[in-house]
């Protein structure tokens, strides 16, 4: 599903230049279950913003079911983050002062899905997050943990091939945290592919494979 | 993305911030508003002032008596007695004039018009009977009077509209009643039309003409005339009468140093242009009051834009992250600027034209509204507004979808 080969990233912030990513290569294969864990500036954001195309590596290959991510256009990156990846943010970011509805449905505006499917299949998976009588709050109005599940199913909308998560527990109370971590369990068993950074052991325990970063390269699990 | 959506979309972004949009709104409301206000205001007050001259009748050559030299007023009008009625029919008559079509003489001065107990201080003139057709006079009720009368010493008035208003109230039931000036009664025989408006030589309006020869002999006790109107049948020979007119004039008054002259021939151009210069200097000062607005405006504009440039690049690096294209989130933008500016251009429009009809009528203008200055206002604040709007957006979606989600 996710192959990764001699992927490096280097900063350049006036002047200086950051490694970020050194040389990382590994695969993740279908139905997996991925924990990247790591201290802070071991680079395990930035290996996930470039598998998210939301960033691109400075050298090195990376294919995505089969296509090689770093040689696409711009409108067809657009594409992979609206069709094949789902992206869930440490922070959420929902669109501000937006019902839980829209903001679940926007990926699907963009794939160019009539309202009607938009508003079936938005609700049918806020019902499945537990979210049911939260529809039509405002994201301000939601506690952080309803926000992520929202977030949650905003990224499985639109049935990506991996589910890539940022830290999803990091700005939650355990509890808040355990219960995110269930839907991740039952969304694995379904047959999603899921890579998650954390740096908590009692979250990564969750995932059946752990990889560990460090000084941007992989010290072990691969 | 269909264009509905796309625009049902920008409407959705739009709600979002409130306060963003009214402000932005608002900007280019009052920047419209102000242009367009400022700039009718000048043209009103240059059209105000060159329809008032032209009421006074076109062709029309003024000689007053006395000399109006730069730095020294002091033998201006009305002091100098040396014009009289033989020169206005000199002037009509002579052979060494041509191109003159009537001319007619007049004195005037300020004095209590009584009828009943009414009384009212009003510019009383004597005219000859030609005036009404050199002046373009016409009469609401009534008529003007004769030769005869002129010459018969008949004391007779014909009232401008606001005196006769002041006085009777009902302008119709005027003709026939008596008027006391100066304790000397006068039959009322007609009401002029009204003209309007100030100008030279004071408001028509208000003023009683009376007989030229009465006015001499019965009230003012006096054999000269204060001014005396020449109609030119040409426009083109204005320039030819005029010099003819001071040739005879400086002969007739035995003058031998035409620097000298004992009186002072304009004609309404002169005037016209004196009082263009000063509403043209006033237009311009308008014209530079509102170039500020519309700078100042557009600085509003392009501020609220770019002040929330923060929380709508991180908007749309998430917007990019779940799949829009760089494309769609510019168009987006594109839609968000043109509506927020098609918006405050209508409501400025508006509010800038009822504005303009509100000052016209307080400062009793001319209503005046040139498309040319609406149509700057309008371009350059929704030029302002749009491109301001579609610039940072064009920046945040050339960015990397997480640069722009952690821009700061």
């Amino acid at each position: 599903m996710i192959q990764v080969s001699h992927l490096t990233k280097i900063y350049k912030t006036d002047g200086a230049e950051t490694l970020a990513l050194d040389n990382v290569s590994f695969k993740v294969k279908k139905g997996e279950f991925v924990a990247i864990m790591g201290p802070s500036g071991s680079g395990k954001s930035t290996l996930m913003h470039v598998l998210g195309a939301l960033d691109s590596p400075t050298s090195g290959e990376y294919f995505l079911d089969g296509e090689e991510i770093g040689k696409l256009t711009d409108d067809k990156l657009a594409e992979i983050r609206n069709k094949m990846v789902g992206f869930i943010f440490q922070s959420y970011n929902l669109l501000p002062r937006t019902t839980a509805l829209k903001n679940v449905m926007l990926p699907m505006l963009y794939a160019g899905i009539p309202k009607e499917q938009r508003e079936e299949k938005a609700t049918k998976l806020l019902e499945e997050v537990g979210l049911s009588d939260r529809i039509n709050y405002l994201s301000n109005q939601l506690s952080g943990g309803q926000q992520q599940r929202v977030a949650i199913a905003r990224a499985l909308v639109m049935n990506p091939k991996i589910l890539l998560a940022d830290e999803p527990t990091g700005n939650l109370a355990s509890v808040q945290g355990e219960e995110i971590m269930a839907i991740f369990k039952k969304l694995n068993k379904a047959g999603n592919t899921i890579l998650m950074i954390t740096h908590e052991p009692e979250i990564a325990k969750y995932a059946k494979r752990i990889i560990h970063l460090k000084d941007g390269r992989i010290t072990d699990g691969n | 993305m269909e264009t509905r959506e796309l625009i049902t979309s920008s409407l959705e972004a739009l709600s979002l911030n409130k306060t963003r949009t009214a402000l932005a709104t608002l900007g280019i409301i009052i920047g419209i508003a102000a242009v367009i206000t400022l700039l009718s205001l000048g043209q009103a007050s240059q059209k105000s002032v060159e329809t008032q001259i032209q009421a006074l009748g076109s062709n029309l050559l003024t000689v007053i008596s006395g000399s109006i030299r730069p730095g020294d007023f002091r033998s201006a009008s009305g002091t100098a007695t040396t014009l009289v009625l033989d020169d206005a029919k000199a002037i009509l008559t002579s052979s060494k004039v041509i191109g003159v079509k009537n001319v007619s003489a007049e004195i005037q001065r300020r004095e209590a018009v009584t009828a009943g107990r009414k009384s009212i201080n009003t510019t009383v003139v004597g005219v000859m009977p030609s005036y009404s057709e050199v002046r373009n006079v016409e009469m609401q009720w009534g008529g003007f009077f004769t030769e005869a009368e002129n010459n018969s010493l008949a004391k007779v008035a014909v009232l401008g509209p606001t005196v006769a208003t002041d006085i009777f109230g009902d302008v119709s039931q005027t003709i026939g009643k008596s008027i006391r000036i100066n304790k000397i009664a006068f039959t009322v025989i007609g009401v002029m039309t009204s003209k309007g408006g100030g100008g030279f030589g004071g408001n028509q309006d208000d003023t009683v003409l009376i007989p030229l020869l009465t006015a001499q002999k019965q009230l003012f006790g006096v054999d000269y005339v204060g001014s005396v109107s020449v109609e030119v049948s040409d426009a083109q020979a204005m320039d030819s009468v005029r010099d003819q007119v001071g040739y005879l004039l400086i002969d007739r008054h035995n003058i031998a140093d035409p620097a000298n002259a004992d009186f002072t021939i304009f004609s309404q151009a002169d005037v016209l242009s004196t009082l263009s210069q000063v509403t043209g200097a006033f237009t311009a000062l308008l014209s530079g009051i509102a170039a500020i607005s519309l700078l100042v405006g557009g600085i509003g504009i392009m501020n609220i834009m770019l002040v929330t440039v923060v929380e709508r690049t991180r908007e749309i690096g998430l917007r990019k992250a779940l799949g829009a294209t760089k494309r769609i989130v510019i168009s987006q933008f594109l839609v968000e600027s043109t509506i927020l500016t098609i918006a405050g251009g209508v409501l400025g429009m508006i509010l800038g034209i009822i504005l303009s009809y509100i000052i016209s009528k307080l400062l009793d203008l001319p209503f005046v509204i040139n498309p040319l200055s609406v149509l700057l206002a309008v371009g350059v604040s929704g030029a302002i507004g749009i491109i301001f709007g579609w610039y940072p957006a064009r920046k945040a979606a050339n960015l990397q979808p997480i640069e722009a989600i952690r821009y700061e």
